[in-house]
Order: structure tokens, then C-alpha cells, then sequence
């Protein structure tokens, strides 16, 4: 596919954004790098380019590298200086060394540096493009219409608890991991000192990033699978577990008392991609809207029946699911959101 | 007898027009303050000894007494208060250290009073407890780093846990500082409410073994009333080092205090002194206490939460940091203003720190060393009200504990004599002319009654910030701000200012 679906999808949503952060994720966008991190970042100066490159050389083997390609667009200014790199993590010679735990060790240490270097994308065949803009104006910048993918999520943001920075803009990515988010999150500080003491740092302020690490934590780390992952961010109410058969409220039970950190309260709809499929989910009562559809082979979630209808203008089925209610679509051959 | 140089600190007045000399005031005041006089039919108001505890006011008919504080002051002198001039005069006269009951009243900053609590407006709803669901259950106890499943079945067994069905727990009060009926209003209070009541240093009443699941059964210094029935009688165990009133110092009771009751519960004989030392004599280094955490969990086959609680003393953080290496399932922290049945006037106000602090620290140090989740916070020192909770939940508490605002539901006045044995409510005392005065329908009512109302109260204000459990509350720093603190003193809190 290219951007052109998402990018009007977006475009007719134009009053739910004000101009302060649009972005885009896309995946299967790099296949001739496809077994090197791409890493997109924001450079606030050249100097910080200077520290940047110099820590990233220290944390990976870099194979390619080049200014990220835009054009100048009315809409979108004093855009920072944005180059990606291809490459993998080095000291593979360490005892226990995995290659996603340090390229996530990687992108906290550069990110919290204070230097003015914000590593926005990390996952292997796929990017986030995103800034100070209007989607449609930050499509443009990017020229995603250079881009073919497989799977594409976009935002367009109204901020309001937090500056509307380059940064700030969703998506929010980690390895494969990207999230775009219509809502606000009012466990963060909650969420935030839990992911802090597993070595996540919270760089880029908005509510929306621990969604990605909570999904990093629990499904790649912790290996939990989806549905007991959505039971501790969305977890039934205690009356509904009450009704839950002995095994499964024990279950349910456990995951609320382990993982009570790692609720996601306040308002959501929120789209979490990554190489294997896509997910949609709304917060358990449903503070937010969002709307699924399928068509052939193509599964759309928005904020709006009218978006998802621009993706999807037949769909063979169109719902609102409940809150807390996941709607997953895997791409052929994959298992799980995360492999 | 050499004249004191003590004078009334309050006066107590009888409108003569509407007394009625029916004694109930001279029935009702164990100090004596009121005597009939035989020669002029009529009571007699002795002022020096009234302790301001408005006993007498409630209890009479035609509403003739009034206490008030005495007007009678020294030359003004803001080095030399009126009260540390007494405190001299009355050391002149004993040659005593100053005792004391309740916590500490002194002009020290109350923390939770310059934290502000946060809402929704507009971009995040705010969420109406009458018409959602708000859940305010909590779990108290050790928490595995992670779950671990296989085709879907849980692997993982969890440690043992306490339910509480809101954060509140009633704290450490032994039976002896406090009466038995008071204990049943406890104990019956929390089992109906679906929260903990802890036994103090005490023992157990044979009477309130039923409530057991209900009951954390503490194990202090003197090991009063500790064998394995009662460990085993207990749903969780509280090794008790420390208290916030008293930090460093042990307790006595003294032995015309231990009847018969006492005397079993504490399983000491009638009428001995029941001491506890300052320090446990078994326990003179971290190590050792671990030794001790263990022993419990092997006498109750791990199947009871064993926490520990310490006063806030100056380097809390690291010790609690200690504890929980030492296989702590949860610590409790009692802040300075935490009250006492007894204890030296100069510890009580002078030793440990606020609570505010003491919480905000530990939460920050133990997250600091990636252990935070591992185990539960319970902050205890007056707390004083449902927002007190709600603030200590967001510095990191998991729960709370409440002793003072328990027993002022019940009916205490403050007056803080409770080292005297002659509480005229009838909650500090054994004597049972005045026991009786405490109802334990009546208390475990109103005690009800006060769980309730923090209940709905917290739900308000949680669905206020928009959360709907009280999971997404603890430890989350955003929703407080600071009114009138130093940048140092909201940095050791982690709040921002009000307006950041």
C-alpha cells in the first residue's frame, strides 16, 4: 500500500488535530535493510548531531546513513534535524546478549542523554515520520508518497497536557513497536515510575510513550500473550471477574495484582502496530470512540466510521467494539502481535 | 505539702440556675474534678484537676458546665511559653521525665495540608462513582517481578496476600493501651468492612479469634501474647521495631494495668509490669531481623504476608531499602505525628520526621533499586482524613493505617491522658467502671460509618482525576502539586509547584 489511504483517512479528521503533531508509522518500508535497526532521530543542532552519531556509533554497527529525504512544506516549521541510520547492536560478545534488549538500552541511554538527541524509531523494516504539523502537511514533509508498506497507522494530534514538540508527535515507537493515541492517560505518572524501575526512560513528554514500553515490557520481555497483555491495561472489573469461571479469575486476578502498575486509566482509543499485525483498543469504559471495519484483506481502526470508511468505502463488516475489547488483525503467517 | 506552682489550664464553670445536683458529672469524671459537697448539697468543681475531655459537658442533662482553657498567662514572652514554663515547674516538682499520650501537637508543618490534589477538565472526563464502577480494592503483600504462563495456564503462584476493599487498615493499638471493647469494635469493624485491624503488642483476646482473617498479629519487642495459635490465628504477621510517637524507645505498662485479662492475653502474670525494650533483643542488625521475618514465614508455612514497621527516622529510606532485602512482604512507616497510649513528652515531639517525607523517600529509593513493586507500602502517623489517604496513595503508600482518627470515631476527645489510665470515654483504660462507658455496637458503627464515608469520598475524588482504581493512584506524582514548600522540600517529594 501506499500512503495515499491514510494520509485522506487523516485529512478528513482535520478537526481533530490543531497543526501542534502529526506522524505516521509504516512497516515492510525498508526491505533492502530489512535485518538492520532503522533508527530515525531528531537532532536539535549540529552539535547534537555530533554527540549523537558518536554515542550511536557506540551503541551500534551503522551500515548506511543519510539525512532523512523531505521537502519544505508552509505548514510544517522549525523542524529539527532528522537523519536515519541502519544498523545492529554491538557488543554481541557480552554474556547473555540479545540484540532487541540492547537496542532498547541503546535508545533510553541516547534519548535521556539531555543532549537534544530523540531516537524516535528503532524497529527493523519500518519507521515513524512524524512533527509539528498537520498529517497531511507532515505526509508531505516526509514525502511518504515515496513509501510502499504493509502497514501504516497515523495521528493527528490537539495537544494539551504537554508541548506541541517534533518529539511530542505520535507515533510513539520502540523496535517494531509504534503507538498513535486519541486520549489521555491519567495513570501516567503511575505507569511511568513502573516502567522506570525496568529500565525505561521517559524522555519524550507524552502521556502516550509508556504505551509502547508497557507493550514492550509485557509482550516481549515478560512474554505475556495478548489477551492476558490487554487483561492487565484493560482489566475486567472486579464484579465482572467474580463471574469468571475459577481458572480464569484466577488468572485475571494475578495479572491485576502483579501488573496493577501497568493499567491504563483515562480516556483511550488507541492503534498499536508492529511487524506482525495491528491492534486496535479502547480503555475499558470506553472514553473514547473507535471504529473498526474490514475489507478483503484490509483491516482499518479510527477515531471516526467516517476515516475508516475512506480505507475501507464496502466493508464486508464495520463495529464499535466495547471497551477493553481488542480488535486484532495479523498479517498472513503470523501467530502473534509479537513473535 | 510545698505549694506547686502548677495553675488550671482550664476552668470548668456550673451555671448554678441549671444544675440540678443529680451527680452524673461527679459519676463521670475519674479526675475528681467534680465532688459533692454534703454540707452545701450541691457539687463542687475542683478546675486543677480537669483535663479538658468534655466527659462532663456531654453527659449533663441541663447542659449547666462549660470548660474552657484558663485566661490566666504569664508575661508575654515568645522564647518563654506559658507551656515551657510549666513543663519546668512540674519537672521541679517530680524530679520526672514528662510523659504524654496521643501524637505529637506541636507547630510543626502538617505536609499533606500544602499538597493539592488534581482534576479533569475537559480533555479527560471526569468519571461520576455513582454511575461507573470505581475500584479502590488493593493488595497488600509480595508481588512477583513478572507472570509466567504456559498454554495459557497461569505457572506462576503468588505469594500470600491481603484484600483490602479500600486502603485504609486500623493500626497498632494493644489491649491494654486500649480496652477490650474497643478491640471488638475494631476487629468487628474491619471484618464487615473488608479491612485490618492490628492487635498492637498485646496479645489477642481469645473473644476476637473468630475475626482472625480479619486481624494482623504483631510480634514487638516484650513477644507479648506471641505463640504459634496466635501467629497462626492471624491473617498477616507485623514485626513491630519501631513506632512513630516513640522512635528508639520500648513501652511499659505498668502493672497495676495488667488484670486478669491483660495478664492472658499478654501471657504474663496479674499485675507484673509488661515491658517492652527499646530495641528487640534479638535483633541488633539487619541480618538478625531477617532471621526473624523468616522464622515467622517457616512458622506459618509461608502462608501469611510478615511485614515490618518502623518510625520514620532520618535515614528511613535506606533501612526500609534493608527491610525489604531481608524478605519483608510489606513495611509499614509510622511518621512523627503518630499517636501512643504513653510516652516521654521530649521523644514525642522532638523525634523522627513527617511522615510525607519518610513515604515519599522510600517509594523514591526503593523504585530507585527496581524492588518498589516487589513488595507493599503502608504509611502510617495521622492520618487524618480521606485526603491524607488519597495524597499518601500518591506518594507510594499501597495503604494506610489509622489509630487516632479510629479512636476519635469512637469517641476520644484528645485530650491525650491516655497514660493514665483514667480515660474518661472509656477507650485508654482498663478500669471497668469506665470500660463500660464504650458500647461495641455502638463503636463498631460508628467505626463503619467512618470507612464508609472515606470510601465514597475517595471514589470522588479518584473519579475527579479521571481514574476509575485505585492502582493508577500510587506513586503517581502528577496528581499533586505543592502550595507554599521549598524547591528542596518538593524535590524529596517528587510534586511539582501548584501552576507548574
Amino acid at each position: 500500500m501506499d500512503s495515499s489511504g491514510i494520509v485522506s483517512s487523516l485529512a478528513l479528521m482535520r478537526d481533530r488535530s490543531n497543526g501542534l503533531g502529526g506522524g505516521f508509522a509504516a512497516y515492510g518500508i525498508y526491505p533492502e535493510y530489512a535485518d538492520y535497526y532503522a533508527l530515525h532521530v531528531f537532532y536539535d543542532s549540529e552539535e547534537a548531531r555530533r554527540k549523537g552519531e558518536y554515542r550511536l556509533r557506540r551503541y551500534f554497527n551503522i551500515v548506511w546513513e543519510e539525512e532523512m529525504p523531505t521537502r519544505r512544506r508552509r505548514g510544517v516549521k522549525r523542524s529539527p534535524l532528522i537523519w536515519r541510520y541502519f544498523g545492529t547492536p554491538r557488543d554481541e560478545d557480552l554474556e547473555d546478549w540479545d540484540p532487541q534488549e540492547a537496542a532498547v538500552e541503546a535508545v533510553m541511554e541516547i534519548n535521556s542523554s539531555g543532549e537534544g538527541i530523540y531516537v524516535f524509531s528503532s524497529g527493523k523494516n519500518m519507521g515513524a515520520f512524524k512533527g509539528v504539523g498537520f498529517p497531511e502537511e507532515i505526509a508531505e514533509f516526509y514525502r511518504l508518497d515515496d513509501y510502499k508498506g504493509y502497514i501504516w497507522t497515523g495521528h493527528g494530534r490537539f495537544p494539551t497536557n504537554t508541548p506541541g514538540w517534533w518529539g511530542g508527535a505520535h507515533p510513539f515507537c520502540l523496535l517494531e513497536w509504534s503507538v498513535v493515541h486519541n486520549g489521555e492517560l491519567s495513570s501516567y505518572g503511575t505507569n511511568r515510575a513502573y516502567l522506570e524501575m525496568f529500565g525505561y526512560v521517559c524522555s519524550l513528554q507524552t502521556d502516550t510513550e509508556v504505551i509502547a514500553y508497557i507493550f514492550d515490557l509485557l509482550m516481549r520481555r515478560h512474554r505475556l500473550s495478548l489477551r492476558h497483555t490487554v487483561q492487565a491495561l484493560c482489566p475486567p472489573f472486579w464484579e465482572q471477574a467474580a463471574l469468571m469461571a475459577p481458572e480464569e479469575r484466577e488468572a485475571v486476578a494475578a495479572i491485576r495484582i502483579v501488573y496493577s502498575a501497568a493499567l491504563l486509566n483515562g480516556p483511550f482509543s488507541i492503534a498499536v502496530a508492529t511487524s506482525q499485525g495491528i491492534l486496535g483498543l479502547n480503555d475499558r469504559i470506553k472514553l473514547r470512540p473507535m471504529t473498526a471495519a474490514e475489507q478483503g484483506e484490509l483491516l482499518a481502526v479510527a477515531s471516526e466510521e467516517a476515516a475508516v470508511r475512506v480505507l475501507c468505502p464496502e466493508p464486508e463488516r464495520i463495529w464499535q467494539p466495547a471497551g477493553g475489547e481488542p480488535v486484532l488483525g495479523l498479517v498472513k503467517g503470523a501467530e502473534s502481535l509479537w513473535p | 505539702m510545698a505549694l506547686s506552682l502548677l495553675q488550671p489550664e482550664f476552668v470548668v464553670e456550673r451555671d448554678e440556675e441549671r444544675c440540678i445536683g443529680c451527680r452524673i458529672c461527679e459519676g463521670q469524671c475519674a479526675n475528681g474534678v467534680h465532688v459533692w459537697s454534703e454540707e452545701d448539697q450541691k457539687i463542687k468543681t475542683d478546675s486543677s484537676n480537669c483535663v479538658n475531655c468534655h466527659r462532663c459537658v456531654a453527659m449533663c442533662p441541663t447542659r449547666a458546665i462549660k470548660v474552657s482553657a484558663s485566661s490566666l498567662r504569664f508575661r508575654t514572652n515568645f522564647n518563654w511559653s506559658d507551656r515551657a514554663i510549666y513543663e519546668i515547674y512540674q519537672q521541679a516538682e517530680t524530679g520526672q521525665v514528662l510523659l504524654t499520650g496521643m501524637g505529637n501537637d506541636r507547630e510543626y508543618p502538617v505536609y499533606w495540608d500544602r499538597l493539592l490534589l488534581n482534576a479533569c477538565q475537559v480533555t479527560n472526563p471526569s468519571i461520576d462513582p455513582l454511575r461507573e464502577p470505581m475500584e479502590v480494592k488493593m493488595f497488600i503483600g509480595s508481588k512477583p517481578d513478572r507472570l509466567v504462563f504456559e498454554d495459557g495456564r497461569l505457572k506462576t503462584s503468588l505469594p500470600p496476600q491481603l484484600e483490602l476493599e479500600l486502603p485504609v487498615m486500623f493500626s497498632a493499638m494493644s489491649l491494654g493501651s486500649i480496652s477490650l471493647n474497643v478491640h471488638r469494635a475494631l476487629a468487628r469493624a474491619a471484618a464487615s468492612e473488608g479491612t485490618f485491624y492490628n492487635t498492637g503488642e498485646g496479645g489477642l483476646h481469645p473473644e476476637l479469634r473468630k475475626y482472625g482473617q480479619h486481624t494482623i498479629v504483631q510480634v514487638a519487642s516484650g513477644r507479648f501474647g506471641v505463640d504459634v495459635d496466635y501467629l497462626a490465628t492471624g491473617a498477616a504477621i507485623e514485626i513491630k521495631i519501631g513506632q512513630g510517637a516513640k522512635p528508639g524507645i520500648g513501652g511499659h505498662l505498668p502493672g497495676a494495668k495488667v488484670s486478669r485479662q491483660i495478664s492472658e492475653t499478654r501471657m504474663i502474670p496479674e499485675g507484673t509490669d509488661a515491658i517492652s525494650p527499646a530495641p528487640h533483643h534479638d535483633i541488633y542488625s539487619i541480618e538478625d531481623l531477617k532471621q526473624l521475618v523468616y522464622s515467622l514465614k517457616e512458622a506459618t508455612r509461608y502462608q501469611k504476608p510478615v511485614g515490618v514497621k518502623i518510625a520514620a527516622v532520618h535515614n528511613v529510606a535506606a533501612i526500609a531499602s534493608g527491610i525489604a532485602r531481608a524478605g519483608a512482604d510489606f513495611i509499614v512507616i509510622d511518621g512523627y505525628r503518630g499517636g501512643t497510649g504513653a510516652a516521654p513528652l521530649r521523644i514525642r515531639d522532638n523525634v523522627g520526621i513527617p511522615i510525607e517525607f519518610a513515604l515519599a523517600s522510600v517509594d523514591r529509593r526503593l523504585r530507585a533499586e527496581g524492588i518498589r513493586h516487589r513488595l507493599s507500602l503502608i504509611a502510617a502517623g495521622s492520618i487524618r482524613n480521606s485526603a491524607d489517604v488519597v495524597k499518601a496513595i500518591a506518594l507510594g503508600a499501597d495503604a494506610v493505617y489509622i489509630g487516632t482518627a479510629a479512636l476519635i470515631a469512637v469517641g476520644c476527645h484528645m485530650c491525650q491522658k491516655c497514660y493514665t489510665g483514667k480515660c474518661n470515654w472509656g477507650i485508654a483504660t482498663q478500669d471497668p467502671w469506665l470500660v463500660k462507658r464504650v458500647n461495641p455496637e455502638v463503636a463498631y458503627r460508628r467505626l463503619v460509618n467512618l470507612l464508609r464515608a472515606w470510601k465514597h469520598e475517595i471514589k470522588e475524588m479518584l473519579g475527579g482525576m479521571g481514574i476509575n482504581s485505585l492502582d493508577s493512584l500510587r506513586s503517581n506524582r502528577l496528581m499533586l502539586r505543592a502550595i507554599n514548600l521549598s524547591d528542596r522540600e518538593r524535590e524529596i517529594l517528587g510534586v511539582l509547584a501548584a501552576g507548574e
